[in-house]
């Protein structure tokens, strides 16, 4: 096995320099995205970094790697044919709480169960911030927003129970304030073989007032220092409920599963786009035939 | 053309799609053509199916309108059918269990009622009973002698079919065979004279088969699909035979996902289909748009089925024409191409990855139900193993020299240099944000009026340089100075190409337009073909004429009559060529419900309030009635008895039922 070579930040420095408001918690998870990659020794060509629409989503735009800006919601299938056409690629994953959990949310709960090996980072604010302030599928009950003047009636999604549910295999939750902690489980992300899954509290400091950043400060505690094991079904989902005084953050679960990919006998091969195009002509002779 | 049309008629459930099957293998071992359409429904068992094999000692263009031999299964399609038999034709069934009444059964039609029972005396002693499906056997060793196309190969194909089940299977079925055509060939004439077997082999198969193994020797390496009818067979045949092609297969969770997956396949550099109907393809249309934008090689292939919403799920029509022309929000350069036959399918797809490549845009393949699932016999040349591939400008290397890679360098051909992920110093984002040379949106931060402006002409210049390399349509089939011109387009071509022979044997000097490429469309050509046209008739399987309203769109030339089916079947030729004739005579289209519209609205009424038992037999036109239109009085009949059994009443113009009355015993 090589050894890994770990890149420095400025690697992976984007063309453009972001235009998130002062204060977004976006910046942090593009440094931590950044960091995460150069720990995996991700050289930029090899990274490719997949979004979908809303604030979080111009994240491909100002980090040097390749990137697929796509449409709201369809992140996830992007990145899969991406990943299944090039399966020597690192693929990431990276958008808002309303494009993965509101528009996208089938796509993501099927990538999940398929356990692809994929890492999809959420940065999930509890709001929609590029329309403008409406309620998300994750924002809490009875938060007013623009959409709901008289409070959210509905019952926020709880993206982690749903992770480890719907059978992602790394199931992690981040701050966009606990910087190292979020790119080291970023990093795990990448490195995991399989689905992982990383809800990160990334504060809109211009539309969500209530969940901000000393919101977060006073409730969140790291399950690290709790000596957390992150490998029970059953007691992980438990802890994916946990909200209120105490929040956790970390590696919430953790398991060793077969992927999709290691399913599929032609990858055997190498990734799809350096096979052959030329077909046998053997081949194709005996499917004719079975129609003679 | 040498030819018999051979109809069997059942339930769905009754196996006779094997004994269809086993039919057209021996037809073209045989050196014979067979084009099958099958009339189905969307259900497992129960339900009427009807198929058709029209078979002939040339190449066979579509189902035909005649019918030579029916094989009925029940005593539904028995009376269903019994009367479409052309005169010097044969009817077959199960003797023991079905009656033919004689008043359907046309003039110099012979009627044979097999005694299965009798027949297969001594075989049940030696086997035991015989299972449900051994009648079907019987029947087609009967169609198989009435034909005249012998027993030897018919054998080989039981041998080959039931092989791998032992040599007692394959004995029982090559000797029930035999009991059925041998009874036939002592009982009745032969509807044909001797055919001359060519034995020349070729392989029978859908325009989906010749989709997704054209996609093979195009070197697709991604599919990705939907179940949905009429374009799952595709998806079957690539899950079947993905080891073998190296194709990987996707089964999405809906469509979004699917036509998203074949996009990223796309940008990653596989060459990558996906394939859905109507319905489906709705789903896909905000991604064609991101396609054209981000300037992303994929094929869709749009499958068109009776709609609107679920509409006709196994049933044909051509009325996506605007919806897949009109797909996504905003305008990008792209690839219509309809397909009229199953070779021509077979070329349009490796033409569409080539396309899809070498301009870097979605193409779309349009097809129909009939397209897409009737089988039918093709030359194995036309679906050669080497075919043309051309990738486009794919950059493998670039050195930092070259300067900074623009993946949406701004040029004459409108094609920019594309470059894969993985390849180095060809970094960049694609984005479905606007965006300059170098992939930097310009849709907020870097707003710009004039990079938009190059940017959109940039992207539509790849329209006009396309159209340059796709072929134009032409005259077809007849005079270029005809009387009549028929436009159509898709697998109604096959219909009209034949109605136009027999137009112009029959002392009307006609020829057709079949219009291929809807999008870049040859405005040009096709209006100075219009242009010089005497009269002008589209002929189209929906409501509004699509075809003809964007012909008139395109090239400011209308149509002078307008001939449309939307009853989920497609045209037969003497049905075009008949309507033709109206049309051209000006007589007024006449919607009004038929004798035998009428015939079968009773059918369907009887049958969805399970009054089977009774079949209508006699219609009479009623001109003033108390419900404000003419209706259809039919008399109905008890089917064992044929003891009266009730009568109903249907509206001549609206088809509406007035009344019902059942005679109470």
């Amino acid at each position: 096995m090589a050894t890994l070579i770990e890149l420095p930040l400025d690697t992976y420095k984007g063309p453009v320099s972001p235009d998130w408001c002062p204060g977004c918690g976006d910046y942090g998870v593009l440094r931590s995205v950044q960091e995460a990659a150069g720990k995996n020794g991700v050289a930029p060509k090899d990274l490719l970094i997949v979004s979908g629409i809303g604030c979080s989503s111009n994240l491909p735009g100002f980090i040097h790697a390749y990137g697929i800006h796509s449409l709201h919601g369809r992140a996830v299938p992007v990145a899969t044919g991406a990943h299944l056409a090039n399966t020597d690629l690192k693929v990431v994953i990276t958008g808002g709480d309303g494009d993965g959990y509101g528009i996208g949310i089938g796509h993501l709960l099927h990538a999940m169960r398929r356990n692809l090996d994929v890492t999809y980072v959420v940065m999930d604010n509890q709001i929609y911030g590029l329309t403008t302030g409406q309620a998300s599928p994750t924002t809490s009950k009875g938060h007013v927003t623009k959409s709901t003047p008289v409070g959210n009636a509905e019952t926020p999604l709880n993206p982690l129970a749903l992770a480890i549910a719907s059978g992602a295999t790394y199931v992690a939750r981040g701050f966009s304030g606990e910087a190292k902690l979020l790119t080291d489980l970023i990093a795990g992300g990448i490195a995991h073989k399989g689905f992982a899954l990383i809800d990160v509290f990334s504060p809109c400091v211009t539309y969500n007032k209530i969940n901000t950043y000393p919101f977060f400060k006073e409730r969140v505690y790291k399950l690290e220092d709790e000596n957390w094991e992150p490998n029970d079904f059953h007691k992980s989902l438990t802890k994916a409920y946990e909200w209120g005084d105490r929040i956790p953050l970390g590696v919430i679960y953790k398991t060793d599963q077969p992927t999709y990919e290691d399913s599929e006998a032609i990858f055997k091969k190498g990734a799809l786009v350096k096979q052959p195009l030329e077909i046998d002509k053997k081949v194709f002779a005996e499917l004719i035939e079975e129609m003679v | 053309m040498q030819e018999v049309t051979i109809g069997i008629a059942g339930a769905a459930g009754d196996g006779l799609d094997k004994s269809g099957d086993t039919l057209a293998k021996i037809c073209g071992r045989l050196g014979l053509f067979v084009y099958a359409y099958n009339s189905y429904q969307s259900i497992i068992r129960g339900g009427h199916i009807w198929l058709k094999l029209r078979v002939g000692d040339k190449k066979v263009l579509n189902h035909g309108d005649r019918l030579t031999v029916l094989i009925a299964l029940n005593q539904d399609s028995l009376e269903r059918h019994a009367s479409e038999v052309d005169e010097g034709g044969a009817i077959v069934f199960n003797g023991d269990r079905l009656k033919c009444d004689p008043a359907l059964v046309r003039k110099g039609v012979q009627v044979l009622p097999i005694p299965i029972a009798e027949l297969t005396a001594e075989v049940v002693k030696t086997h035991g009973a015989l299972a449900p499906v051994m009648q079907n056997t019987i029947a087609l060793g009967a169609a198989l002698a009435l034909s005249k196309l012998g027993l030897e190969e018919a054998n080989q194909v039981l041998q080959d079919t039931f092989g791998h089940k032992g040599e007692k299977v394959v004995g029982l079925n090559q000797s029930v065979l035999k009991i059925g055509y041998d009874y036939a060939n002592k009982e009745c004439e032969s509807v044909t004279t001797d055919w001359t077997f060519s034995k020349k082999k070729r392989p029978f198969l859908t325009g989906n088969e010749a989709i997704a193994i054209a996609a093979y020797a195009a070197g697709c390496k991604f599919y990705s699909a939907y179940p949905m009818t009429p374009a799952s067979s595709i998806l079957h045949w690539m899950s079947t035979n993905s080891r073998k092609t190296g194709i990987v297969v996707k089964q999405g969770e809906d469509e979004l996902a699917v036509i998203n997956m074949a996009i990223g396949a796309g940008i990653a550099g596989a060459r990558s289909m996906c394939a859905t109907a109507g319905g489906g393809f709705a789903l896909m249309t905000e991604a064609m748009g991101m396609a054209g934008i981000m300037e992303v090689p994929v094929v869709a292939v749009e499958v068109q089925r009776g709609g609107p919403s679920t509409g006709l799920p196994t049933k044909t029509e051509q009325a996506d024409l605007y919806q897949v022309y009109g797909a996504s929000q905003g305008e990008y350069p792209r690839l219509i191409v309809c397909p009229r036959d199953i070779e021509d399918a077979y070329a349009c797809t490796v033409e569409a990855f080539n396309m899809a490549d070498k301009y870097q845009l979605p193409v779309t393949i349009m097809s129909d139900l009939l397209l897409s699932e009737h089988h039918e016999h093709v030359d194995q040349a036309d679906m050669p193993a080497e075919v043309k591939v051309d990738r486009g400008e794919i950059v493998k290397e670039w050195s930092e020299d070259q300067g900074k890679f623009k993946r949406f360098q701004f040029t004459e051909s409108g094609i920019s240099p594309r470059a894969l992920p993985g390849t180095a110093n060809t970094i960049f984002t694609n984005a479905s944000d606007d965006h300059d040379e170098e992939s930097i949106l310009i849709s907020d931060m870097f707003t710009s009026p004039p990079v938009r402006r190059k940017i959109m002409e940039k992207r539509m210049r790849k329209v006009d340089n396309m159209l340059k390399e796709l072929a134009p349509p032409k005259l077809e089939g007849g005079p270029a100075d005809a009387d009549v011109t028929i436009v159509c387009w898709g697998s109604t071509a096959g219909v009209v190409s034949e109605a136009v022979e027999m137009l112009n044997a029959n002392g009307v000097k006609a020829n057709f337009l079949c219009i291929k490429y809807i999008y870049p469309f040859h405005a040009k050509e096709v209006t100075e073909i219009l242009s010089k046209a005497k009269k002008k008739i589209s002929v189209e399987v929906n409501f509004t004429s699509q075809m003809a309203r964007y012909l008139r769109s395109e090239t400011g030339i209308a149509m002078d009559a307008h001939i449309n089916k939307y009853d989920g079947e497609p045209f037969e030729p003497k049905e075009v060529m008949n309507l033709v004739k109206e049309k051209l005579a000006a007589k007024p289209i006449n919607l009004d419900v038929t004798e035998a519209d009428a015939k079968e609205l009773a059918y369907h009424y009887l049958r969805t309030h399970s009054f089977e038992k009774l079949r209508p037999i006699k219609m009479v036109r009623e001109a003033a009635n108390g419900h404000g239109e003419p209706t259809w009085n039919i008399e109905l009949a008890e089917r064992v008895s044929g003891k009266k059994g009730g009568s109903m009443k249907v509206g001549v113009r609206t088809g509406a039922t007035y009344s019902f009355v059942k005679d109470t015993e």
